[in-house]
């Protein structure tokens, strides 16, 4: 058990795979001898070599399209798109081809891939370097979005990515990459996907957010107990398909449920949870469900003020469950 | 100015509610902090409330006879703020008087929110038949939270309801056979505390009894040859009740079934073996706790009951004096009874009743003899316990007690 960084432990997990499964390889921009840009293959060429540690060209739909073709073929590729932003060329190889073929082919064929991309802002990246786009994704049967909140979270969370027989979107934050530390186990260890995890236990109001959104409303609980306000905090990790039953869960905790996303606010996936805490929950309900998300604004602005004020922050999260307990 | 909430402390480990018995203040007195505000009454303990604040009483939240969770609002006081020096930096003046209308607003406009039920508020009324304008609201604007009904419903349907029920009823009944020489003697305090664990007790666990039949002539014996000088060196008395205490705790070390609580859907065993006494002073019972029993010695038992029954009759005895009874050994025997069946004293899964030791003829190897005879009366929990087990720890309290003498014991 050492201590890593949310990037490190996404690395051990592919190192560790790829050591188990000679059907595992990686496929991406500069994954290769440059070791990712994010340093999130560091060495594993030198390791694995040019065949299993595959340097593409800048062609994201050709990125995907090759991992769907070795995946059909038994292969067990992990497909890295260098940001998310980029995913757009690929999204006909994903919702079309990679999230259908097991329904199409009636079972015959299915496809393992795992799509790997950082998302999200804080990082002074602006219009193409801060997206979340996990939303694109959250309507189409036969995907699954995970989007892990730390280190130890993200290693589980991607080894079960890799072994699943479907395909699978798996978003880091990259500002989480050297900000998250904790102690991960070196054994072999895996987190199912499509289950959400309460990573604080309360009784006053519920948060239920996903990613680099689940340190800041932990940052903002502890915050807030000093308050005399007790939080209970919900990690959907997957957030498509959602754990309905989690959610149903934590939402009738307390009654008054807070949700947030990085995300645009419209369209977004919280706004399914709170459809979800709608269907179920009204007679548990003791105060309109609260979203917090990002404003209606096509991009992450790079002006450093406004792109504080476009994000979410610990601050915020604080101030909405604030208002919520008093209510 | 501020207003700040004073709430029912926690008066002991395992505490969760209090009665307010009397308030020593009225709204708009003038308290300074740690001046005794109120009079409450905990599981047979009564402790004064220190004000947390100084300042001017506002409101009184809670009524005197009414029972509250501990860290339920009690009552509000304003507290002035005027001692701030002089060097205070603006913007703690902006804070402060940005706090004024705050709290002035939330308790002018307290009903504003009111009557705007969520539908969790609403479901939980309908299923308890609960009228919500009998609720306080702890919300903005005076709303009802989900919190303040649940605290309602858990007050409000549990035992204190039914006991008010009770309460009611037995008071009409009185009243119907009343005649002009009959003294009424309102029930209150201990005695409505006693009656309370009574009920309770003799309503929820289904009691069986036992009794055994000891033969202590030699225990007798012994004793009479050394309290006289005992008395004289350790200043207290050496009584038969520490010899008994002393027998118990240690065939409970060997069944420690017997040792155990009953916690609705399970069973503890207790590893401590804390037994709890019956002290009487006139109207009131107490029931403090020997700690470790098992551990102590004849002469530390005796010296114990000596100091729990002093602290008993002089009203010294604190909440951690009755806490942590695991099993409870009533001395009826100083009454002059030579049977009975106690009551549990709840969540204990029994209670041994030590009778008075009488001499009697006895037949041994087909002649009379003269022996001290005492009964042990066991009332046990039968969810928890079966005759069986409780019949071969009573054989074996027997067994210790007969072989109590000059070689065997040394006290």
């Amino acid at each position: 058990m050492s201590e890593l960084t949310y990037i490190q432990a996404i690395r051990m997990a592919m190192e560790e795979e790829l050591q188990r499964d000679d059907n595992v390889f990686i496929v991406g921009e500069d994954v290769g001898t440059k070791g990712g840009v994010f340093k999130a293959t560091e060495g594993l060429y030198d390791m694995y070599g040019e065949d299993r540690v595959i340097d593409a060209p800048l062609a994201e739909s050709a990125i995907v399209g090759v991992g769907i073709g070795a995946a059909m073929y038994g292969m067990r590729p992990i497909a890295e798109i260098q940001f998310a932003d980029f995913i757009f060329p690929a999204v006909n190889q994903i919702v079309s081809e990679a999230a259908k073929i097991r329904y199409r082919s009636n079972n015959d064929w299915n496809c393992p891939i795992t799509i790997r991309a950082p998302y999200g802002g804080g990082i002074a990246g602006a219009l193409y370097h801060s997206q979340s786009v996990e939303a694109m994704f959250n309507s189409h049967p036969g995907l699954k979005v995970v989007i892990p909140s730390s280190p130890y979270d993200a290693k589980g969370l991607l080894k079960a990515a890799i072994r699943d027989n479907d395909p699978v979107l798996f978003f880091e934050h990259k500002r989480a990459y050297r900000l998250l530390k904790e102690e991960v186990p070196e054994e072999d260890y895996l987190i199912p996907i499509g289950k959400a995890d309460i990573k604080r236990e309360g009784t006053d109001v519920t948060v239920i957010t996903y990613g680099l959104s689940v340190h800041q409303a932990k940052q903002a609980a502890t915050e807030l107990e000093k308050e005399g306000i007790d939080v209970h905090i919900l990690d959907l990790r997957t957030v498509y398909p959602l754990d309905q039953e989690a959610i149903i869960e934590a939402a009738s905790k307390t009654g008054k449920v807070l949700l947030v996303t990085e995300d645009n606010k419209e369209g977004s996936v919280i706004g399914e949870v709170a459809a979800i805490i709608a269907e179920h929950c009204l007679f548990e309900l003791d105060a309109p469900v609260r979203r917090l998300a990002a404003p209606e604004i096509p991009a992450m602005p790079y002006a450093h003020p406004l792109e504080k004020e476009f994000l979410i922050t610990e601050e915020k999260i604080a101030a909405s469950l604030r208002e919520l307990a008093r209510f | 100015m501020s207003l700040e909430k004073i709430i029912m402390p926690k008066l002991g480990e395992s505490v969760t509610e209090g009665t307010i018995n009397s308030w020593l203040v009225k709204v708009g007195d003038t308290v300074n902090k740690y001046d005794p505000i109120a009079e409450v009454m905990t599981d047979k303990v009564n402790a004064e409330i220190p004000s947390s604040f100084s300042g001017v009483i506002k409101e009184i939240v809670v009524e005197e006879g009414e029972t509250v969770a501990v860290d339920e609002l009690i009552c509000y006081i304003e507290v002035s703020n005027g001692s701030n020096s002089v060097n205070d930096s603006d913007e703690e003046i902006v804070q402060q008087t940005g706090e004024v209308p705050a709290t002035a607003a939330e308790v002018d406009n307290e009903q504003s929110m009111k009557l705007r039920y969520s539908p969790a508020v609403l479901k939980r009324a309908a299923e308890h038949q609960i009228d919500l304008t009998d609720v306080t609201g702890t919300g903005i604007g005076g709303r009802i939270t989900r919190k303040d009904i649940d605290a309602y419903i858990s007050k409000g349907l549990g035992k204190s309801s039914h006991s008010k029920v009770n309460e009611e009823k037995a008071a009409r009944q009185i009243n119907q056979t009343l005649s002009k020489k009959d003294i009424e003697i309102p029930v209150t305090g201990v005695r409505k505390m006693i009656a309370e664990n009574m009920v309770r007790s003799k309503q929820e666990i289904p009691h069986a009894w036992m009794t055994v039949e000891t033969d202590v002539t030699e225990l007798v014996k012994y004793r009479n040859e050394i309290k006289d000088d005992f008395k004289r060196r350790e200043g207290y008395s050496l009584t038969y009740f520490a010899f008994f205490i002393h027998a118990i705790a240690r065939a409970l070390r060997e069944y420690p079934e017997i040792n155990s609580t009953w916690a609705g859907n399970k069973i503890i065993q207790r590893h401590d073996i804390n037994i709890s006494i019956a002290v009487a002073k006139e109207n009131e019972l107490f029931v403090p706790v020997i700690k470790h029993a098992d551990e102590k010695s004849v002469k530390g038992i005796a010296r114990e009951i000596f100091e729990l029954a002093n602290k008993a009759r002089s009203g010294k005895l604190t909440q951690n004096d009755m806490e942590g009874g695991t099993f409870t050994v009533n001395n009826t025997g100083t009454f002059g009874s030579v049977s009975s069946m106690g009551i549990i004293n709840h969540p204990q899964a029994a209670i041994l009743q030590v009778e008075a030791i009488i001499k009697r003829p006895v037949i041994i190897k087909d002649m009379f003899a003269a022996r001290d005879m005492v009964n042990l009366s066991l009332s046990l929990d039968h969810r928890i316990l079966d005759g069986l087990i409780c019949g071969r720890f009573l054989a074996r309290v027997k067994q210790l007690l007969e072989n109590i003498n000059e070689q065997t014991t040394t006290v």
